[in-house]
């Protein structure tokens, strides 16, 4: 798949400090990207490495397959972490300033802002001041903002944050609406709900280093233990838990279900496959639940940042 | 639009619209031009009264020496005792009574001399008094002594030296008071527009790092034109703020003195005083329009202009810098002290060492120096100083603004990113070489 932003042996040192120690990842065009890592990992250094607001000390850095330059500014839409706008100036204006900034002419930031204000339904807001503005509306300015130049790659650090389960709805199905209008995205974020909603690729950093890359689907199938979640009704559990003890790595489960029944989760043998479990199973009863215990993005981040 | 100009505007119009900032633009010369008419009004209100004082004069010597002024006027009693003298006097609310006993010699009166009055009365009262007695006492002394007090009068001369350069150019003791003025006026005037704006600037840098905007804007510009666009931006708006202060202050005073018929500028001064003792009001002025002339008022304006951007610029972008480091105005206590250290160090010289020896080693040392060089050289120049010294102080004062820009967006680009805690000078140097 064709590469948007690829970076090679990116490293950064504050002072003593090492933020970025050899870090390569390659964000697909048209894929949302989720950049994972717990607090201080470096994510935010890297994130404005790429939008050279500061410079790696060594490695490289590419959009299109081009060394990144001062005029890929345009081609890059930036929500950070830390946002804010100016209290004291109305909305309208900002929003204004902050296109032309990006390089769009007056006029036609003015026609886009138009359009969007309409399509988000803020439009009564142009005349007014940040500060008259709720947390959640000044958010909303900020979204707006960020995708209005149409940029090639988006970068969202915590977009949720702030918003109501209304408005995160909203932000979330336009960016997904981007995506589809051919943005590539790159998304960084604790909330792993919707790292598992929305990413396709991730990468992981912890302590300045990158652990783990990829697809989410492969990341997944890398990380699943062969384990299962099985339900049996049987006549003689004690018997049936004995034998199941002796063939396999069990441990006790709880999940709901309308049956009284035995609740195991289920470890195979790397090479085994699940049907010699389910034809076991259905020997020793009636079976009523057998699903495959897929690791979530949650589990994959504990397990992988623990164990670094 | 490039970014530099549209980043100017909005610092410009930003502040412009400022509700406080044209407050303080209307209100300011208000205030000023009030304050003055006020003061001239009260010392006119305060001379217009006449103070009556009684004088009972025993000895007899001083009859004719009492002369009535516009303020003061004398009342002759004669044939009362003291006691009832001071009771009329009080009874008629005079401003005093002057008691002259009769000694047997002159030297007695020295120390026999009595006012009585309500209150302790005016110094400069007292002074006149004073004075009129001791010219009459001198001339009896001198009489005593078989002088003729006339002929020491016709014998005095006085001295008024004339001043010539080397190079054959005329000055004078007004030419150098005006120079002074002009110097002092322009030193100060850079002073008071470096704090003022400077702190603009701080504070705007401090406003956008606490907002949160700043992360948004550098994703887009670069630190260096966001911190250059912000020094133009406030500098014209602070220019802007300064015409119309100078337009506002001529307009009111104009006003003023054709309404009221008082002139805010006529607050009596010693120096005004000095001057109408020495001559008719018309001469002085012809001299001083004179003296303006024998200014070098073309190499005056030019470095005027070149040493208060300079010198502006310098200072603006060590505010920039400072609001760059810190995350709230309350912080930035300790950083301002190496900047108003040296600036008050360019009055004091200016105004104690220039006045004193325009051309010393200090005074040149001071002029060299770029955070001082503003105002000393500013306050120099009337006075004359080679060309090639201007040019030196110039070109240092401009390559020094070059290194305290590099400096500023040094600890800019860092700064405007860190938050949460309060830098140390150590800290500051480590940013330099991020």
């Amino acid at each position: 798949m064709e590469k948007l932003l690829v970076a090679r042996n990116v490293s950064k040192t504050f002072g003593n400090y090492k933020a970025l120690n050899d870090v390569s990842i390659e964000v697909p065009k048209g894929s949302i990207f989720g950049l994972l890592g717990p607090n201080g990992a470096g994510k935010t250094t890297f994130i404005r490495i790429i939008n050279q607001i500061t410079m790696p000390d060594t490695g490289q850095v590419f959009l299109d397959g081009q060394p990144l330059q001062p005029h890929h500014i345009q081609h890059i839409g930036y929500l950070p972490e830390e946002r804010g706008l100016y209290k004291s100036m109305k909305v309208g204006e900002q929003a204004l300033y902050l296109a032309q900034l990006k390089g769009l002419s007056h006029q036609e930031a003015k026609t886009r802002l138009k359009y969007w204000f309409d399509r988000l339904d803020i439009g009564d807001w142009w005349n007014k001041k940040i500060q008259e503005l709720s947390k959640g509306m000044a958010q909303k300015i900020q979204f707006v903002v960020t995708v209005l130049h149409q940029p090639k790659l988006l970068i969202f650090d915590e977009p949720f944050s702030g918003f109501d389960p209304i408005n995160a709805n909203l932000i979330k199905d336009e960016i997904l609406t981007l995506r589809e209008q051919g943005a590539t995205v790159i998304f960084s974020t604790h909330r792993m709900e919707s790292v598992e909603e929305m990413c396709d690729h991730i990468a992981l950093i912890h302590k300045s280093n990158k652990i783990l890359d990829g697809k989410l689907i492969d990341i997944k199938r890398a990380y699943k233990s062969n384990t299962f979640e099985v339900g049996l009704h049987t006549q003689n559990p004690d018997a049936v838990t004995a034998e199941l003890h002796e063939k396999f790595e069990v441990s006790p489960a709880t999940f709901k279900s309308i049956n009284n029944e035995l609740q195991y989760k289920i470890k195979i043998p790397e090479h085994a496959s699940p049907n010699d479990l389910a034809s076991f199973l259905t020997t020793q009863g009636q079976l009523t639940h057998f699903v495959e215990v897929i690791p979530s993005a949650n589990d994959i981040f504990i397990e992988t940042v623990q164990k670094n | 639009m490039n970014h530099l100009s549209l980043i100017i505007k909005r610092e410009y119009l930003n502040k412009v619209r400022n509700k406080s900032f044209i407050i303080m633009t209307f209100l300011s010369p208000l205030i000023m031009v009030g304050i003055f008419t006020l003061v001239a009004y009260l010392s006119q209100l305060n001379n217009d009264k006449v103070k009556l004082i009684s004088v009972l004069d025993e000895s007899g010597l001083f009859t004719d020496q009492f002369t009535n002024t516009p303020s003061l006027q004398f009342k002759l009693l004669s044939n009362v005792s003291l006691e009832e003298a001071k009771s009329t006097s009080e009874e008629n609310s005079d401003y005093g009574l002057l008691y002259i006993p009769k000694t047997a010699t002159i030297d007695d009166l020295s120390k026999s001399i009595t006012f009585y009055s309500e209150d302790s009365p005016s110094l400069i009262v007292m002074d006149d008094i004073e004075d009129a007695i001791e010219e009459k006492t001198n001339t009896l002394k001198l009489r005593e002594a078989g002088i003729d007090a006339q002929t020491i009068k016709e014998l005095r001369i006085r001295i008024d030296a004339n001043l010539e350069t080397f190079q054959g150019e005329e000055t004078s003791k007004l030419g150098s008071g005006l120079k002074l003025a002009f110097g002092g006026a322009a030193g100060y005037l850079l002073f008071m527009f470096i704090i003022i704006y400077g702190n603009m600037i701080m504070r705007s840098v401090i406003e956008e790092k606490t907002s949160r905007i700043i992360e948004v804007i550098i994703s887009s510009v670069k630190p260096i034109k966001l911190l250059l666009g912000k020094i133009f931006g406030t500098t014209l708006a602070g220019i802007t703020q300064f015409l119309a202060w100078v337009i506002l202050i001529g307009v009111l005073s104009a006003v003023v003195t054709s309404i009221l018929g008082i002139d805010p500028s006529a607050v009596p001064s010693p120096q005004q005083e000095m001057i109408e003792s020495g001559g008719g009001v018309e001469s002085i002025a012809q001299d001083v329009i004179l003296e303006i002339a024998n200014l070098p008022i073309a190499n005056l304006v030019i470095m005027f202009i070149l040493f208060f951007i300079g010198g502006y610029l310098l200072y603006a972008s060590l505010y920039a810098a400072i609001g760059a480091a810190v995350d709230s105005e309350t912080d930035t206590q300790q950083f301002m002290l190496p900047i108003l250290m040296p600036l008050i160090l360019a009055v004091y010289v200016g105004f104690f060492t220039v006045i004193e020896n325009p051309h010393g080693t200090v005074s040149q040392v001071f002029s060299y120096i770029p955070f001082t060089s503003p105002v000393v050289m500013l306050m120099r120049i009337p006075f004359g100083v080679p060309v090639w010294q201007q040019i030196v102080s110039v070109v240092i004062l401009f390559a020094t603004f070059i290194g305290t820009v590099w400096f500023a967006a040094k600890i800019y680009r860092v700064g405007i990113l860190m938050y949460g805690k309060k830098p140390s000078y150590k800290e500051l140097i480590k940013w330099l070489k991020y």
